[in-house]
């Protein structure tokens, strides 16, 4: 009895233990590849429950997704020998789990260094061989087409990794060119703002000189048709003047010579000297007036 | 029987895996029930048979229904799950209350509705080798959830990357002046379409909702120098407003000036009409009255015109046949002598004193001001 009861449980251990070594999950997110003895015998593994032979066969997993490779910031140079600081990452997903199997025996950060390696190289040639202009701001989309396609191909073969995309997340001038260009933007700016107040100055001077212009007109305007109107007075009054003391001219000059000496003479510090024998005084010596 | 006990057991394994093997978890506790029953056998002997059935299925029973209610979960309105059974895709869960059978499918929430959001800011390159800094915001949802869960690594990781790959790419194709003026809308449309491709492309389930551009400036290092031209133009502004308000103020006061000028001459001309009909006038009707009797008239207003003269004037007669002798005149005398006269009292008021007079106030005048002036200056 209490050897059938120890049979029984070394068979259940035994179940539970073979159990456990011969059933594996492989979930959605991971590839995986099923070994004989280390020999690869089924390369893809899809998701689910699979059984295997406990010892005989060994599993691998790897992860699935699509993964990142976030490489370090480097130096560059361009076509006219500027140099560029480009950082740049790349997205990669297994392709084929067998090959990534061998060359990188399934550690994730190896494939990364590799891959960032080859991008590094692929962005170096491919920056070389253009002006700055054009990897700035021309030609990024086809440099990354080419950059993804090459490294596609020998990625594919070489670490059974498909390169989704590469992608350039900053393209900078070293910190001491970045120096320059700013002083070069400030002389710009600068440049600009003297413009802007010299034209504003520009301006403001034909304004006041216009308006100058204009005052002057004006007056002389106002002073030729001042003068008109005062000689169209003049004529007038002279007209006037020889219509009425045309009729007698001798008497106008007598009228007008009196009013002219009672005008002269009425202050009372001028003196006059007078002898007797004008017609004035013709009375004062002779009551007959001299007749 | 005793074969058959364990027999039972395994056979009751059935309804834990669903007709399928249990994962090695189970393996473990199955292994330890097995150990506790072995146990049993052990000390009850062959009396306990009975018994030790009952256990064994009120155990199976106890473990079945705890399993059982582990699988019961709710799910928000807000939230979509991923179901996975032994790691393979099964389905996408709904909200509610769901079950789903412990240890053998995964269930991975998400929240779904809410609308996340993440911001950079950049210093970048233009394309005519400028450097700006923009700062953008990118609001985005979970579209598709099994691609989220399952597709990439980190996909919120890969949209900050994607992100500023993509901004400088459009900030990279546009000169400085548009990104820091009207660019900016332009920036935030391109931006969002590429974005979305790469994120696509990548297979990430986000969905962009909105990309705003919240600033694009020039960098810390040239701002005073942009802020200058600011000014500048400001100035330029200030300057031609001064200039205007200077022509305002002076043309129409010359129009006014001209004006008056213009009112002037027609008062002169006026005026010397008006005179000259006057006195043409009075000409006329003193010629009508002289024709009637000219003798009478002409020694009337001559005597009239003299006597006027005379009795205004100081006059010296000089009843003396003249060029026969030397004669003194006391002219200055005379005037002097009518002056006092005229003048009457005790204070004269003459030409000389009052300059002497003026040039006394203005002496004090001056001597004021410099005063005042000096006690300003030291304070």
């Amino acid at each position: 009895m209490t050897g059938r009861s120890f049979t029984l449980v070394l068979v259940l251990a035994l179940g539970v233990f073979l159990g456990s070594n011969s059933l594996y999950v492989i979930k959605e997110t991971e590839r995986g590849v099923l070994l004989r003895f280390g020999e690869v015998v089924d390369p893809d593994l899809q998701p689910g429950l699979h059984v295997k032979i406990p010892f005989v066969n060994n599993v691998r997993k790897f992860d699935g997704r699509v993964l990142t490779v976030d490489s370090q910031p480097e130096r560059f140079f361009t076509q006219e020998q500027k140099a560029l600081i480009v950082d740049s990452y790349a997205k990669y997903r297994i392709a084929d789990t067998a090959t990534f199997y061998t060359a990188t025996s399934g550690d994730d950060s190896r494939a990364a260094s590799l891959l960032a390696q080859r991008i590094n190289d692929g962005l170096r040639n491919q920056v070389a061989t253009r002006t700055i202009q054009e990897v700035v701001s021309g030609e990024r989309d086809l440099l990354m087409e080419t950059i993804t396609k090459e490294l596609d191909e020998v990625a594919r073969t070489e670490l059974g990794v498909e390169v989704v995309d590469v992608r350039v997340k900053q393209i900078d001038l070293p910190p001491d060119v970045s120096e320059s260009v700013y002083r070069r933007m400030n002389a710009e700016r600068e440049k600009e703002a003297r413009e802007r107040r010299s034209q504003g100055q520009e301006l403001a001077e034909g304004i006041r000189a216009a308006a100058d212009r204009e005052v002057t007109v004006i007056r002389a305007n106002a002073y030729r048709e001042a003068e008109q109107i005062r000689g169209e007075g003049d004529a007038e009054a002279t007209r006037v003047y020889a219509d009425s003391f045309g009729q007698d001219p001798e008497f106008y000059a007598f009228t007008r010579s009196l009013r002219a000496y009672q005008d002269s003479f009425q202050g009372s510090g001028d003196v006059l000297l007078v002898e007797p024998d004008s017609d004035f005084f013709r009375y004062l010596k002779d009551a007959t007036g001299g007749k | 029987m005793a074969w058959n006990e364990p027999g039972g057991g395994n056979n009751s394994r059935d309804p834990w895996g669903g007709g399928n093997q249990g994962p090695p978890d189970l393996d473990e506790a199955f292994k330890k029930l097995q150990q506790r029953l072995g146990g049993l056998f052990g000390g009850g002997g062959g009396s306990g048979g009975g018994l030790s059935t009952t256990l064994v299925l009120f155990a199976f029973g106890a473990a079945a229904s705890v399993w059982g209610l582990a699988g019961f979960y709710q799910i928000d309105e807000q939230e979509r799950a991923v179901v996975l059974r032994f790691g393979e895709y099964h389905s996408t869960a709904q909200p509610g209350l769901q079950w789903n059978p412990p240890l053998i499918d995964e269930v991975i929430k998400e929240n779904t509705t809410r609308v996340r959001s993440a911001r950079f800011r950049e210093i970048m390159l233009t394309q005519d080798e400028n450097i700006v800094e923009v700062s953008l915001s990118v609001q985005y949802v979970i579209d598709n959830v099994k691609d989220f869960v399952l597709q990439v690594r980190l996909p919120e990781n890969s949209l900050q990357h994607a992100a500023k790959s993509a901004l400088r790419h459009v900030v990279g194709g546009m000169t400085m002046d548009l990104v820091l003026t009207e660019g900016r809308a332009r920036i935030a449309t391109e931006v969002q379409q590429r974005l979305q491709d790469y994120l696509s492309m990548y297979g990430t389930g986000i969905r962009l909702s909105t990309v705003n551009v919240d600033d694009s400036k020039p960098p810390t290092q040239v701002q005073s120098a942009f802020d200058d031209v600011i000014k500048a133009r400001e100035d330029e502004e200030r300057v031609k407003n001064e200039a205007q308000s200077y022509a305002n103020g002076i043309v129409p006061e010359a129009r006014g000036k001209a004006a008056r000028e213009i009112e002037e001459a027609s008062a002169y001309r006026e005026e010397v009409i008006a005179n000259a009909m006057g006195e043409a006038d009075r000409f006329d009707q003193l010629l009508g009255e002289y024709r009637k009797a000219p003798e009478v008239t002409r020694e009337r207003l001559y005597l009239d015109a003299v006597q006027n003269v005379y009795s205004n004037t100081s006059k010296v007669l000089v009843d003396i046949e003249s060029g026969n002798y030397m004669m003194y005149l006391p002219l200055d005398k005379l005037s002097s002598g009518t002056t006092t006269s005229r003048a009457g009292g005790g204070f004269e008021i003459n030409a000389g004193n009052i300059r002497e007079l003026t040039d006394a106030v203005a002496e004090q005048l001056r001597r004021d001001m410099a005063a005042q002036q000096s006690r300003r200056g030291g304070r």
